[in-house]
């Protein structure tokens, strides 16, 4: 390619992404595997709903079919997360470790798109589906319809969501630059997520406040749940907005500084 | 045998070494893991408080204690999973393993065991954090504390077994994923670790008393927290006993064909 017609960011991510699906096609039963996966995951949230409700009608003010799409929402930024962003942090990880990462800074894009685009396991959409499903289900079930905005609403937040994780994934794995040795990283975070299944509101103040400044999933899982259930308006979406911006410019400062500071682990 | 003890130590000696050098790692890990009960537990308070303060026979004081004792049986039943079958056979890592004169299986149990200490030194003042949050009613006798002592060790020979056991599956096929998924789930939701039985329909409790899952969880953490007479603890390490060595029995025999279908992958 010369340089002249050289792709902008998107087509460069675009393309990344296509040849990642198209080495995934290949095999085309892990789909089918992926899917079992994910209704066993399923199973296993609604046996615990169902044991919760089972014993009360109200957890911290969501009802079990409100508590569903909080639920539903979890599966699916967890979804994205599995498809876009995990793979490619673990791939940067594996890359700082060997040594390898030079192949990526030295080309002339921008690092930061690159080691975020290289990577895409397109079986793990099984949860997004799956997540989606559930979503429709709870809204339809509470309120018999799914409005036109708070669709729209939904879609904003739900990106702001992913971003938001994208940009904390990014930070921590930056810190491989430093402390080589982060594998059981991945459990941490995947860890915290966890906590996400659940409405922030249920939790004692000190973790309700973590979860909403230090690690946001009250913003990237429980507001999208929030806008789509008509519980909250354009005034929260615009938090989310906000502090979507913030996690995305520490996490480019971050990445600056860890570039900056990287020497290679081959040499 | 004394061969076998000195080779345990050692084993152990190096499990202890591996963690040490990076507790950091071993930390991050621990606090990623830790967010599971706090969750159960907080989950299950606000179950509790909006009825009153109980949920089934549990006081929000004894939740606390189940929960936290739970933290102490998952570091002690921590090993190896049965996903890393499937790493080391396709990388050709076993091959290294079978050309020693030792069982691979005691390398292992070894390794898990000393990487106890470690885990077991970051866990205190993990523990004294949940006490002071949660409050929890505790107040075990010499019996309960004694009898504690052996079940988190009886516990965790059974899971490991039982994990060993499944890891096996990797021999025939690569994608297993989906049952080691179904075990999971069963595990998750049989063994005490989601909730404690009780709270379940009884059919379900009858159910988890047929399964090894519940002597690797809730038979410990019963123990310590005073709801099993002298009697039960005794009798109920002796089915751990049981479970692990019909367990172990079953192991050897599956190995011995597991070995037969291994030809080696890589180098």
């Amino acid at each position: 390619m010369t340089p002249r017609d050289s792709p902008g960011p998107a087509r460069l991510a675009f393309l990344h992404f296509r040849i990642g699906a198209l080495n995934e096609m290949q095999y085309r039963a892990n789909f089918f595997i992926q899917m079992v996966n994910s209704m066993i995951a399923l199973g296993t949230a609604l046996v615990a709903i169902a044991l919760v409700y089972g014993h009360t009608d109200d957890l911290g003010g969501w009802t079990q079919p409100e508590l569903l799409a909080v639920m539903g929402v979890h599966i699916l930024v967890g979804g994205l997360v599995r498809t876009f962003v995990q793979p490619n942090m673990n791939r940067l990880m594996e890359d700082v470790a060997q040594g390898t990462l030079d192949y990526a800074l030295t080309r002339p894009a921008d690092s930061q798109l690159l080691v975020s685009v290289r990577e895409i396991s397109i079986w793990q959409l099984t949860d997004v589906i799956v997540g989606t499903v559930v979503v429709v289900w709870s809204v339809v079930t509470v309120s018999g319809r799914v409005g036109i905005y708070a669709t729209l609403g939904f879609v904003v937040a739900i990106t702001c969501g992913a971003i938001i994780i994208y940009s904390i994934w990014l930070i921590a794995t930056t810190s491989a630059f430093k402390v080589v040795r982060i594998d059981n990283l991945v459990q941490l975070l995947n860890g915290i997520y966890e906590a996400g299944r659940w409405p922030v509101t249920v939790y004692p103040g000190w973790l309700r406040g973590t979860l909403t400044f230090v690690i946001p999933l009250a913003f990237a899982v429980t507001v999208p749940a929030e806008v789509i259930s008509n519980r909250i308006g354009v005034i929260e979406i615009g938090w989310a907005l906000l502090v979507t911006v913030v996690f995305v410019t520490v996490a480019r400062l971050v990445w600056l500084w860890g570039i900056k500071n990287y020497t290679g682990a081959s040499a | 045998m004394t061969y076998l003890l000195r080779y345990y130590r050692a084993g152990s000696r190096i499990g202890v070494l591996r963690d040490l050098q990076y507790r950091g790692s071993t930390f991050m890990y621990l606090v990623g893991f830790l967010v599971e009960p706090t969750v159960y537990l907080t989950v299950w308070t606000a179950v509790a408080n909006a009825q009153g303060g109980t949920v089934g026979t549990y006081s929000t004081g004894e939740l606390a204690a189940y929960y936290i004792v739970w933290t102490l049986v998952r570091v002690m039943n921590l090993a190896y999973t049965p996903y890393g079958w499937e790493w080391r056979i396709r990388g050709g890592r076993l091959n290294e393993f079978l050309s020693q004169p030792i069982h691979p299986f005691h390398r292992d149990f070894a390794f898990f065991i000393g990487s106890k200490v470690i885990w077991l030194i970051l866990w205190v003042p993990v523990a004294l954090l949940l006490s002071l949050t949660f409050k929890p009613t505790l107040s075990p006798n010499l019996i309960e504390i004694g009898g504690f002592a052996v079940a988190i060790w009886g516990g965790f020979a059974v899971r490991f077994v039982l994990l060993y056991l499944m890891g096996l599956v990797s021999f025939w096929t690569t994608r297993a994923s989906a049952l080691f998924e179904i075990i999971m789930a069963g595990e998750l939701l049989l063994s005490g670790r989601l909730v404690p039985i009780e709270l379940m329909p009884e059919w379900v409790q009858q159910l988890a008393s047929w399964l090894p899952f519940k002597w690797s969880f809730q038979f410990p953490i019963e123990v310590l927290i005073g709801r099993l007479s002298p009697g039960d603890i005794v009798a109920g390490i002796g089915i751990q006993l049981l479970w692990a060595s019909g367990l172990g029995v079953v192991l050897a025999v599956v190995w011995r064909f597991a070995i037969k279908r291994y030809a080696a992958v890589g180098g």
